[in-house]
C-alpha cells in the first residue's frame, strides 16, 4: 500500500483545465486569489488572457461568470469549497442556478482534509447546500483519473456543475483500462453481498481498505464509489440495498445532506432498508495534519470498519 | 429619435408599469417610474437591439439590476416589440412569462435573470470581460438602483470593472434618493456617490434622469470614453410622473387601488397630450 501513487484532485483540476484550454478557446477559467491554491495557476501559465482574477471577491466572480456564460463562454469559477458553495451560495443560486448558465464551479479545499488551516477552512456542508439548487450537477471524484474526466465531463455538459476536489494528495485507484466516467452513474469497485458501502470522493478508497478488513472477518462487503451526488444512481442504489440488507455511506462531509442524506432519501422512498451514515458527526472540525484528523473524525479505513462492525456485526 | 417621440414613448411606459402593477395587484410602481425615461432612452435611442431577433450576437447587453422594476422594464420591451403589450396585464400571474423579477429564460429581450439586489452588476462585468476576450464591439448597460450600492458586491464589481479598464460598460444609478425604509441618506447613507466610483476608476457624469437632451449628451460623453468603466449618476424622482406617488417611499413596493389606478392614468393621459 505504501507504494500507491497519490495526486490531490485540486492538482488533477488543473491539470485538466490545461488541456480544455488547449482545445476549446471559449474556456475561461476565474479565480479568486488563490491560483496557486486551486492549481488554476497551471492554466493561467499557459493562458494567461482567459485566466480572470478576481481577488478576493468570491459572490461577485460568481456573477462574473454568469455572466460570461450569457455569452458564450465557458467558464470555470475556482475557490475553496467553502467561499464557493459557502459565501457565495446565494450567487450561485440565483445568478447561475436559476438561469441555468453554463457555469462549472471548481470548488478545492473540500472537507477536513484541508488540515491545519482549521474549521473556518474545511468546508463538510458544500454538498448539501448545492444539493438544494434545481438542475446543479454536483461531481465529488475519488482520485485523479477520476477528476480529469470529471472536469471533461463537466464541460461536455450543458448546465451549471458544482465540482469538488481535495486538498490532500490522495491515492489513485481507477487507473484501468475498464474505467469509464458517466455523470450520474455509480461505479460497483468490488462485490460482496453482507453490506453495500456507498462512498465518495476520497472516502472511496479507506472504504475499499475497510472492506478488505472486514473481508478479514467473513464479511464481504459491496463498494460503490459514489461520484456523482446529483443526478444521483437511483436504480443502482435501490439494486444494491435489495441485494445487500445493509447499506453504509461515507463521505468527508456533514452527515446532515450530504451523500448519506441523498441516499436515504432514495431508500425511504423506494426500498426503507437501514443506513448507517459515516461522516462529520454535526461538528466543526479543528486544525491538524489531514491524516491525522481523517484518523481522529473515523473517517479512515480503521474508522469506518469500526463504525461498521459496531453497528451491524456485534 | 425627437425628444417629443420619446416623451410620447416615455408616457406610455408609465400608464403600462401602472397598468403592470394594478394587474398583479403586487409589484414595484415607484422605482419603475423614476426609471422610466432611462428604459425609454435606452430601448428606443441607445442600444443596439432588434425586437425580431432578441439574441443577436452583436447586441448591446442589459441587465436590470434593480429587477424589482420589472414594471418598467416589460413596458419598455413590450412597447418597443419584444412581446405583446397585452401581456402586460398577465405580470405576476401563475403561468405568466412576466415575473415579478427579470427571468432571462422566458422573456424575450431579457439578457440575465437579476433581482437579488448587487448581483446584475456582476454579469454586466462578465459580459463585459466576455466582449474584450473575443474583441468585439458591443456595449453592455446595467441599471441600479441607489439603495442597491449598499450591497458589498456592487463594489466588489466595481473594483474589479475599474481594473480591468471595462470602457465597454455603463453603470447607471437611478439616484431617487428613496429605499423602502425611507430616504437613503438616513437609512445608511450611500453618498458622495459619484465620488466612491470614481475612487474606483470609473468616469463618472452627473445627469438630469428625466431630461431626454441632458441623456443624450451624457451617453455620447460616455461611449467616447477609453479606458475606464462609465457611471452615470441619474438624478431623478421616485413616481415620477404620478403626482401622489413622487416622492412618497410607501410606493416602492405597493399597488395602486382602483380609483388610484383610475387617477393616476388620468393624470398621465393629461400629461401626453400636452
Amino acid at each position: 500500500m505504501s507504494e500507491i501513487k497519490k495526486i490531490a484532485t485540486r492538482e488533477s483540476y488543473g491539470n485538466a483545465l490545461l488541456e480544455l484550454g488547449k482545445n476549446h478557446s471559449e474556456v475561461v477559467v476565474l479565480d479568486a486569489d488563490l491560483a496557486g491554491a486551486t492549481k488554476t495557476s497551471i492554466f493561467m501559465k499557459e493562458f494567461p488572457e482567459r485566466h480572470i482574477d478576481c481577488g478576493i471577491a468570491e459572490c461577485n466572480m460568481m456573477g462574473v461568470a454568469a455572466g460570461l456564460a450569457t455569452t458564450g463562454k465557458v467558464p470555470f469559477a475556482s475557490t475553496f469549497a467553502m467561499f464557493a458553495a459557502g459565501r457565495a451560495f446565494e450567487q450561485i443560486r440565483n445568478s447561475i442556478g436559476y438561469p441555468h448558465l453554463n457555469v462549472k464551479i471548481g470548488a478545492t479545499h473540500a472537507g477536513i482534509s484541508v488540515g491545519e488551516d482549521g474549521a473556518t477552512h474545511q468546508c463538510n456542508e458544500d454538498i448539501a447546500l448545492m444539493r438544494t439548487i434545481p438542475g446543479m450537477v454536483i461531481i465529488s471524484p475519488s482520485d485523479d483519473i477520476e477528476a480529469k474526466a470529471a472536469v471533461k465531463a463537466a464541460y461536455e455538459y450543458e448546465g451549471p456543475v458544482y465540482l469538488r476536489f481535495g486538498r490532500l494528495a490522495t491515492p489513485v485507484i481507477n487507473e484501468n483500462e475498464n474505467y469509464k466516467f458517466e455523470i450520474g452513474k455509480g461505479i460497483v469497485l468490488r462485490e460482496g453481498k453482507d453490506v453495500a458501502i456507498f462512498a465518495t470522493g476520497l472516502e472511496v478508497y479507506e472504504a475499499l481498505v475497510a472492506a478488505k478488513k472486514l473481508a478479514a472477518d467473513g464479511i464481504e462487503a459491496k463498494v460503490i464509489n459514489i461520484h456523482t451526488i446529483k443526478p444521483i444512481d437511483k436504480d443502482l442504489i435501490i439494486e444494491t440495498a435489495k441485494e445487500c440488507g445493509k447499506v453504509v455511506t461515507v463521505e468527508e462531509h456533514s452527515v446532515v445532506g450530504g451523500l448519506g442524506s441523498a441516499v436515504c432519501d432514495i431508500l425511504s422512498e423506494n426500498y426503507p432498508t437501514s443506513v448507517l451514515k459515516i461522516g462529520i458527526n454535526d461538528v466543526y472540525g479543528e486544525s491538524g495534519p489531514a491524516t491525522e484528523l481523517i484518523k481522529k473524525y473515523n473517517l479512515d479505513s480503521n474508522g469506518i470498519y469500526n463504525s461498521i462492525k459496531n453497528s451491524y456485526f456485534k | 429619435m425627437e425628444n417629443k417621440k420619446l416623451m410620447e414613448f416615455a408616457n406610455k411606459i408609465r400608464k403600462d408599469i401602472l397598468t403592470a402593477v394594478y394587474s398583479a395587484k403586487s409589484g414595484h410602481p415607484g422605482g419603475s417610474l423614476s426609471a422610466a425615461d432611462i428604459f425609454t432612452y435606452l430601448y428606443f435611442e441607445e442600444m443596439n437591439i432588434d425586437p425580431q431577433n432578441p439574441k443577436k450576437a452583436d447586441r448591446d447587453r442589459f441587465v436590470l439590476s434593480k429587477g424589482h422594476t420589472t414594471p418598467g422594464y416589460y413596458a419598455a420591451l413590450a412597447n418597443r416589440g419584444f412581446f405583446p403589450t397585452e401581456d402586460i396585464k398577465t405580470f405576476r400571474h401563475v403561468g405568466s412569462y412576466l415575473q415579478g423579477h427579470p427571468d432571462m429564460k422566458h422573456t424575450p429581450g431579457v439578457d440575465m435573470s437579476s433581482g437579488s439586489l448587487g448581483q446584475g452588476i456582476s454579469a454586466a462585468v462578465g459580459m463585459a470581460i466576455s466582449a474584450k476576450l473575443s474583441n468585439e464591439d458591443y456595449k453592455v448597460y446595467t441599471l441600479l438602483g441607489d439603495g442597491e450600492i449598499q450591497e458589498g458586491q456592487v463594489w466588489e464589481a466595481a473594483m474589479l470593472a475599474g481594473h480591468r479598464h471595462l470602457d465597454n460598460l455603463i453603470v447607471i444609478i437611478d439616484n431617487n434618493g428613496l429605499q423602502i425604509d425611507g430616504d437613503i441618506a438616513k437609512v445608511n447613507s450611500p453618498y458622495p456617490i459619484d465620488k466612491k466610483f470614481e475612487a474606483f476608476n470609473f468616469h463618472v457624469i452627473n445627469v438630469d434622469g428625466h431630461d431626454f437632451d441632458a441623456l443624450r449628451n451624457a451617453f455620447n460623453e460616455a461611449k467616447a470614453v477609453e479606458g475606464k468603466p462609465v457611471a452615470i449618476i441619474e438624478k431623478t424622482v421616485k413616481g415620477k410622473g404620478v403626482s401622489f406617488m413622487e416622492n412618497n417611499a410607501g410606493w416602492h413596493g405597493k399597488a395602486p387601488s382602483e380609483s388610484e389606478y383610475l387617477e393616476a392614468m388620468a393624470e398621465l393621459e393629461k400629461e401626453g397630450a400636452l
